[in-house]
């Protein structure tokens, strides 16, 4: 008797289903038999998006050049179904191009992934725009057949390569990280294309069509509801001064190397300079794919950009670094004096060159005194007060991270390094525990060793002493958009962990390196120019792979700096030799907008040493 | 001997039948959303179609299995069955594949298994069990949390995997339990709170409570009749919302304006309370009850909404309810299948000449949205059959649930048509734009291994329990 006592409960629950499925038969009735507007909208069956492009945002040095833009180019698509058999050789003539090039392109587009005879493919891309105009009026002889113009870059002058970076078609990878890209978009791929990639690529819109079997456009999609406009992309004012720039990259001819020049108060970096480098053209177009290979295959790396990548040893410009941490730990005093006679004899020892002895802190700064800096560098790790060399060692270690050694800078470039400081736990591993000491890691005292840093972190060594003790994030882009106003991101001032009374010294060891006396040893006299006070440090970094590494470091002017500036030239001996020299130019290039001294840009220019680096070899 | 002509018999051959057809059609479909002119072979197993006829085949060997195995098992073992596909689902969590932001798949070799497919007959199976002994009773505290612990935890571990469609099937047990005992109006409340679920969604909270209140006020007058008091009383908290509004303009008072609403209708429930308590009207309790816990809900809904569901699942809810368009995601979708199915028309377009359904622009064309090839090849009248297939096997169910004198049987009958009811009106809900976008299969037509050897399982363990309705085999 139980289930005729839950009868109702069944009826109910047919009662229901029945009711949902009529109200489903309702709803399919009146779409499919009274609305009559969707099969209105789907007689022309399909749609077709067609998107619509924004341009890439343009990119402006620091005085208003333009640097970047772009081109028109034309992508031949072609839906393989509508294709009647044409004419391949009158084809080929309006585009200048052979038959076979056509017939190849065919082939290449059918094995595409994700082909379809009924969809639009690619079948010629980046065809310039004056090959497409004869083609787009005979356009209607060829049905099946359509170009699609798409913006590709434009270098206005050919400089800064490596900060600017180049742009390339997503990769399937990308598309699925991705979402917002498709197959033949261009993406950002290194530099600065990379880094603001976001505002430079804009907002792509799109059209959206109802199209017939035909693939004929039968017009707009319910009147453009789910059309969007496309938004340009955003303009990019950065930091360079194309000139200096152009200039830097002209004294690095036949160089190996890097210059990195930055603005003190802001941190504005004002060139950079990687050498060997490349047309930024070359990446550009149908051959880009062939170049890129070839820049890539190349022994010299033209594309790697050696300003924020490559990892140099810093050598005696950091004998600065390491006079600074004395003074303010209270191991040396300015009044400190040491006596040098050829070198630091105690342990494996470190030699030295001639130069009036005895020496104070100042003047070991301007003759770049070997001998002195280990005292200094002893006097920190074994201070008593320490207890211990580890702890020294520990002590000494923070101070040179202040200076922005062994981090990124985060500069908004990709691909920055961080260089190399090393760590008591490094040391008791290479050694082992204890078994190491201030005289062990010695060669830490004037920049050799375990130490490492870009052409950046020097740069930015010298805007700290320029600055008496501080730096700004260096950064490379000053404004996005077209407001020109500054980046609403503002760089963040970081303070090293020393006081600023204690630059002066350093200062005036720097001022002398370049301005003092014949015959008082100054190491970088060559660098020097009557007008504009520069104060600098060379370095000679010793390079375990070939011939030594020629560095210096300046800013100018003294009191007042507006350029701070390292140059490295690879393999080329005295940092006096090269070094000095380029960063004199560019100081003057940089404050004056002129050379007066043209033997010495002459001499410069002249220099071929790629071919060192191969007979140390 | 005996046993086997018993069986076969005994089996309600029409549902087998109707199961056979569902099957069929759905892999023409199947071959019709794929179709092509460059891939036109039956027998190519690269395409879907050409992999959907091997999963059929292995589906109607599971069937046979199922169907010549021994119809105790799946009482003797339901909890042991439940428990290995729990761990089942635990271990997809671990080693599980995502797809489309689901993880709820076990790759095994080159094609994968999807868990929570099989959870579904697991949980019924379960169900079946906890609820079929004479002295179980849905009238206790106790007997509530075991049901609702069985079907929660395989629903809430796959919520977890991110697969909301297939976790809301579960929520379909609620007709078993009806069906077992669960009063009336607990239906209805749920049905009330879906409503007013969506409804926060669609108006704004002042709208929904100042709504409420009314509703409650007219509940009462209808039933009580006192229309003086009522209208006084609301009249009089007008007047107090109006009054606040203008005291915080004169004064310039920076208030937040649900204040207005909020203080007028919370001393008009204290009113009402203690109007109650003085005339011992026990009914304005219950209104008030009735109007806190409307209000209450409405306002966590938003906060629910926000926080607990997923990103596309609100964009899905909003899209279907209007309040925010994505022409190029799910809202697309859900125009386009309409269009599909739209431009079927009465008669359709005839099989495999349909246009909208070529060309993938709807994404799930084999599997979620399958129902719109149906729409636009076979029209008003093919959908309309289909439907009736459909309505017809429910019904059959139900009526072999009926029929069962062992109330395991019955029960597990309830599960099967619960969860087929749920994915039929859901999928095709969806399809013709009733419905938010639930990625859920439809029963036997969509494609995918997983999905249909669940629900031939899922059926035929049905139809194995009821060949046994006359009396049990021993042996
Ligand atoms: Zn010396």
């Amino acid at each position: 008797m139980r289930f005729n006592f839950q009868a109702d409960k069944r009826f109910t629950i047919t009662g229901l289903i029945i009711i949902v499925f009529i109200i489903i038969a309702g709803k399919l009735f009146y779409i499919q038999v009274i609305d009559r507007s969707y099969q209105l909208s789907a007689s022309s069956n399909v749609l077709r998006y067609v998107t619509k492009y924004p341009a890439r945002g343009l990119i402006f040095d620091r005085n208003g050049n333009l640097l970047v833009s772009n081109k028109v180019v034309y992508d031949l698509m072609m839906v393989k179904k509508q294709v009647v058999p044409f004419d391949t050789m009158a084809f080929a003539s309006l585009l200048n191009i052979t038959t076979d090039h056509v017939r190849d392109a065919f082939v290449q587009a059918s094995r595409q992934k994700g082909y379809s005879p009924r969809k639009s493919v690619v079948l010629l891309k980046q065809l310039p725009a004056e090959a497409c105009a004869m083609l787009q009026e005979k356009l209607y002889l060829f049905p099946g057949f359509e170009l699609l113009p798409r913006t590709v870059r434009l270098y206005d002058r050919e400089v800064a390569s490596h900060v600017l970076g180049y742009i390339g078609e997503v990769d399937e990878e990308i598309i699925s990280k991705n979402p917002y890209y498709q197959l033949g978009d261009y993406i950002g791929i290194s530099g600065l294309e990379k880094s603001y990639e976001e505002y430079l690529r804009g907002k792509k819109g799109v059209s959206v069509y109802m199209v017939d079997v035909y693939n004929r456009i039968k017009g707009s999609y319910e009147d453009g509801k789910y059309d969007s406009a496309a938004v340009e992309g955003q303009n990019l004012i950065c930091t360079l001064d194309a000139d200096l720039q152009e200039y830097g990259e002209k004294l690095m001819q036949n160089k190996i190397g890097s210059i990195v020049a930055i603005e003190p108060r802001t941190g504005e970096v004002l060139a950079m300079v990687s050498s060997p480098t490349y047309n930024p053209g070359l990446l550009v177009g149908r051959e880009r794919a062939d170049n890129f290979r070839t820049l890539q295959n190349d022994s010299l790396k033209p594309i790697f950009n050696r300003s924020i990548m490559a990892l140099y040893p810093p050598g005696s410009t950091f004998k600065v670094v390491n006079a600074l941490i004395g003074l303010q730990e209270g191991c040396v005093y300015p009044q400190t004096t040491y006596s040098c006679h050829g070198g630091y004899t105690v342990g494996r020892g470190v030699g030295c060159h001639i130069h009036p002895s005895p020496l104070n802190l100042t003047q070991a700064i301007q003759m770049s005194c070997n001998t002195y800096f280990c005292h200094v560098f002893r006097n920190i790790l074994d201070k008593p007060e320490f207890g211990s060399v580890e702890k020294g060692f520990t002590v000494w270690k923070n101070h040179v991270e202040s200076f922005g050694y062994g981090n990124k800078l985060n500069i908004d470039l990709p691909n920055e390094q961080k260089g190399i400081v090393p760590t008591v736990a490094f040391y008791d591993k290479y050694f082992r525990k204890g078994g190491w000491n201030s005289l062990t890691i010695l060669s830490l005292s004037i920049g050799q060793g375990e130490l490492a840093a870009t052409p950046l972190q020097m740069a930015n060594l010298v805007t700290i002493i320029a600055n008496r003790g501080f730096y700004l994030d260096p950064h490379v882009v000053r404004a996005v958009g077209d407001s020109m106003v500054r980046n609403s991101n503002v760089p963040e001032k970081h303070y090293t962990t020393i006081d600023t009374q204690w630059f002066d010294y350093i200062v005036e060891g720097m001022d002398m390196a370049v301005n003092g006396a014949p015959g008082s040893g100054s190491t970088a006299r060559i660098a020097a120019l009557p007008d504009i006070r520069i104060c600098g440090k060379t370095g000679t970094s010793q390079n375990p792979h070939g011939a030594d590494h020629s560095v210096f470091f300046a800013f100018a002017p003294k009191d007042d700096p507006k350029i701070a500036i390292s140059v490295y030239v690879e393999n080329a001996g005295f940092g006096a030799t090269w070094a000095a020299p380029i960063a004199s130019l560019m100081i003057e290039k940089y404050l004056r907008d002129s050379i007066s001294r043209p033997y010495l840009e002459d001499y410069i220019l002249q220099a071929n040493l790629l071919d060192r680096r191969a007979k140390k070899k | 001997m005996q046993r086997k002509s018993n069986l076969v018999s005994n089996l309600d051959w029409g549902t087998i039948v109707l199961y056979v057809i569902l099957v069929l059609m759905g892999w023409m479909n199947i071959y019709a959303a794929v179709y092509s002119e460059e891939h036109n072979s039956i027998l190519d197993f690269s395409q879907r179609y050409g992999k959907q006829l091997i999963w059929i085949t292995f589906a109607f060997f599971l069937g046979v299995v199922v169907l010549l195995s021994n119809g105790r098992i799946y009482s003797v073992f339901a909890y042991i069955i439940y428990g290995l596909v729990i761990l089942l689902l635990l271990s997809t969590l671990v080693f599980g594949r995502v797809v489309n932001a689901s993880k709820s798949w076990i790759p095994l070799g080159s094609f994968g298994i999807q868990p929570a497919e099989f959870a579904k007959f697991a949980t019924a199976l379960a169900l079946a069990r906890l609820m079929s002994p004479y002295e179980f009773k849905l009238n206790t505290f106790w007997s509530y949390v075991k049901v609702g612990l069985i079907i929660a935890i395989p629903a809430g571990i796959i919520l977890l995997q991110n697969d909301t469609g297939t976790a809301l099937v579960f929520g379909s047990f609620v007709l078993v339990l009806y069906r077992e005992g669960l009063p009336w109006w607990v239906l209805g409340v749920l049905f009330l709170l879906v409503a007013l679920f969506i409804s926060t969604l669609v108006f704004s909270t002042p709208v929904i409570i100042v709504a409420l209140y009314v509703t409650t006020v007219l509940i009462y007058m209808l039933q009580r009749g006192k229309f003086k008091f009522a209208i006084s009383l609301t009249a009089g908290l007008t007047g107090l919302g109006f009054l606040l509004y203008l005291a915080s303009q004169t004064f310039n008072i920076q208030v937040k304006t649900d204040y207005f609403y909020i203080i007028p209708v919370g001393m008009g429930i204290v009113i009402a309370t203690l109007y109650a308590f003085f005339s011992r009207t026990k009914m304005i309790y219950g209104l008030v009850l009735f109007l806190c816990v409307t209000v209450g809900f409405s306002l966590s809904t938003e906060y629910v909404f926000e926080n607990v569901l997923d990103v596309h699942h609100q964009k899905r809810i909003n899209d279907l309810l209007g309040i925010e368009s994505d022409p190029l995601g799910w809202g697309y979708n859900v125009n386009q299948s309409k269009i599909a199915i739209g431009s079927g028309g009465f008669w359709g377009k005839g099989y495999l000449s349909g246009t909208q359904t070529k060309f993938n622009f709807v994404p799930e064309q084999s599997t979620d949205f399958i129902f719109c090839t149906v729409g636009e090849e076979w029209g008003f009248v093919g959908s309309l059959v289909v439907l009736a297939l459909f309505a017809w096997l429910l019904l059959r169910l139900i009526r072999i649930a009926e029929r069962q004198r062992e109330s395991f049987s019955r029960i597990y009958g309830y599960g099967v048509v619960s969860i087929l009811f749920f994915h039929i009106a859901v999928n095709i809900g969806m399809a013709v734009g009733l419905l938010p976008v639930i990625g859920i299969p439809l029963p036997f037509f969509s494609y995918g291994g997983s999905s249909l050897w669940a629900f031939t399982i899922l059926v035929f363990i049905l139809l194995r329990l009821d060949a046994d309705r006359y009396g049990t085999f021993k042996g």
